[in-house]
């Protein structure tokens, strides 16, 4: 990969404006996210990095008054566009949130639920990828004689795991990560990150972390926002050894935040 | 001196303490006690019918209060027939409800859409009943008992059940005006249930791409099932029992017909007409089982729905 050294952007992100009702909440986001890397959002709380990320998979689209102006062009086209089918992009842009969100059913039908929604797989088929997207988020061996049980049985960190499993079933090509070790413990913090390294072979990652010794572990580009600006954006090892702004430093250095 | 009064107060708050734990447990003992002196007491007052009947009551259709014959099975059919009917009809209902009330509805009809249905709910049920009788049951026999023998009367199979006279007043009038009845309290405990579940488990589920319809069916109802069958058996509890209601409109005849159309009658409103008019030992015994056999059905029902719960929760290993 490094040898290539081919910058090539997945997702990019024009003139981006977000508003709750009358608040605005981001101001003219311009960034690229690199494929299969990992991209960190990191900023303190209210600096709007979950908002933006929830831009990627139009999640605020439930919600009556919340909208985005600009535009996010994923594979040639702004998926912002009114025409965009929300279930097809959401098939392309997979999301794990704070929490794990295990459904209410057995850890086969986890993995299978997204699955169903978009492929008719026979039986075998589908077992296969459930076997794939388990392995893939390294929760194969812990579950793979209880299958048949409830995802809720399972450990928070387990959880945490078959959630990415079920995200990366469906095959997108962006993975969002949300705060996904902020409910976990230290240990099962480390597998996620373990396991954030070997997907991005496989998807273009990018991750909201309050925590700014994993973004420095995990990512290979990093944007710092503040009050709805990125402030700055760059290489990982740049942003926090060699930060551009005196407010990323202070930020990065722990004198804020 | 402090000390001897010190230990005086000791004492007698310790005398207070095993009052007051007596008291409550007196409280609670006297629920059961009352359980089981109704129990006694519908059983002491039907043993004239049970010994002139037996089991016979509960399969035979006789009811002749001029011969001393009874049997009890008309009214078991008819009050196991409304309220699964009822039912058949308010639960979908009642999840459209609560369904649009917790996610689709804009915000500003929330309140007064779901004050609206505790109101219903409030309703004593004899405006139901005389709604039913001088409103609705009209109105379904100009207009829709004649379409019902007409185009599902003659249909294979079904079609029995939909053919009859257009009178208005019947079985399937019962139903749906029980329905109507049951549906508030159905509607209520689903959008409170669907209202916890946490927005993140809903956004995962969108976030892969779900519709709505799949989020609510494969994932909201799953997750509340507990609640909303507890919202069911509510509901039917309340169907089982109903009695003035059911009595303005259900025809209150003796027969077993096979249409749903036809006349019929249930436990709770034969106990209503009937007891004021009951002479005689053994007529009064009759209407006392029937008392006990409702009683009983709501215990089995409510029982089995207790079991079913339980099984289900084992089944999916529910631990967190």
């Amino acid at each position: 990969m490094n040898a290539e050294n081919i910058v090539k952007p997945r997702v990019t992100v024009r003139d981006l404006n977000f508003y709750y009702g009358k608040a605005q909440a981001l101001n003219n986001i311009n960034l690229d996210i690199t494929e299969k890397k990992v991209t960190a959002f990191i900023g303190p709380s209210g600096c709007g990095k979950s908002t933006l990320l929830r831009t990627f998979n139009r999640m605020y689209e439930l919600y009556p008054k919340q909208k985005a102006t600009g535009s996010i062009v994923l594979d040639g086209k702004n998926i912002l566009d009114k025409n965009q089918d929300l279930n097809k992009l959401r098939a392309k842009v997979g999301m794990v949130f704070q929490k794990p969100t295990p459904f209410p059913m057995s850890i086969h039908d986890n993995i299978a639920f997204g699955v169903k929604l978009y492929q008719s797989l026979n039986k075998h088929d589908m077992e296969e990828r459930v076997e794939w997207a388990l392995r893939k988020a390294a929760l194969w061996d812990e579950v793979k004689d209880k299958l048949t049980q409830s995802g809720m049985g399972l450990s928070g960190g387990q959880q945490q795991r078959l959630c990415i499993a079920r995200a990366i079933a469906v095959k997108p090509e962006v993975l969002l990560l949300d705060e996904p070790t902020s409910a976990l413990d230290p240990i099962s913090t480390a597998h996620i990150e373990k396991l954030i390294d070997e997907l991005k072979e496989d998807f273009t990652i990018v991750i909201v972390t309050h925590n700014m010794q994993q973004a420095a572990r995990v990512s290979d580009y990093t944007a710092y926002m503040y009050l709805g600006d990125l402030m700055e954006f760059g290489d990982t090892s740049t942003v926090f050894t060699n930060p551009k702004r005196k407010e990323t430093e202070d930020y990065i250095t722990g004198r804020f935040g | 001196m402090s000390m001897f009064l010190h230990e005086a107060r000791l004492k007698r708050q310790s005398i207070f303490d095993s009052l007051f734990r007596n008291l409550t447990r007196v409280a609670a003992f006297s629920v059961l006690v009352l359980l089981a002196a109704i129990i006694g007491s519908l059983v002491i007052g039907s043993m004239p019918a049970i010994h002139a009947f037996g089991f016979g009551f509960l399969t035979s259709t006789d009811w002749d209060p001029v011969n001393d014959q009874f049997g009890a099975l008309v009214p078991i059919v008819g009050t196991l027939i409304t309220s699964f009917i009822a039912l058949l009809i308010a639960i979908p209902v009642s999840f459209g409800i609560a369904l649009f009330l917790t996610e689709l509805s804009p915000r500003v009809l929330r309140r007064p859409l779901g004050v609206a249905i505790e109101l219903l709910a409030g309703i004593p049920s004899i405006i139901y009943g005389m709604w039913g009788l001088f409103v609705f049951a009209p109105l379904f026999a100009d207009h829709v008992e004649p379409w019902l023998n007409e185009h599902i009367g003659v249909l294979p199979y079904i079609g029995p059940f939909f053919s009859g006279p257009p009178m208005g007043i019947g079985i399937l009038t019962a139903s749906i005006i029980l329905a109507i009845m049951v549906i508030p309290f159905i509607a209520s405990v689903m959008r409170d249930v669907f209202d916890v579940v946490p927005v993140m488990l809903k956004e995962s589920a969108y976030g892969l791409g779900s519709t709505t319809w799949e989020v609510m069916l494969r994932i909201v109802l799953p997750y509340t099932k507990v609640g909303v069958a507890g919202g069911i058996m509510l509901g039917l509890g309340r169907a089982l029992g109903e009695t003035m209601a059911v009595t303005f409109v259900i025809g209150n005849a003796h027969e077993l017909g096979k249409s749903l159309l036809n006349p019929g009658n249930s436990i709770s409103s034969a106990l209503a007409n009937e007891f004021t008019e009951a002479f005689g030992e053994l007529y009064t015994a009759a209407l006392i089982e029937l008392g006990l056999i409702l009683f009983f059905i709501t215990f089995v029902v409510l029982s089995l729905a207790r079991y079913m719960l339980y099984k289900l929760g084992q089944r999916e290993g529910k631990a967190a």
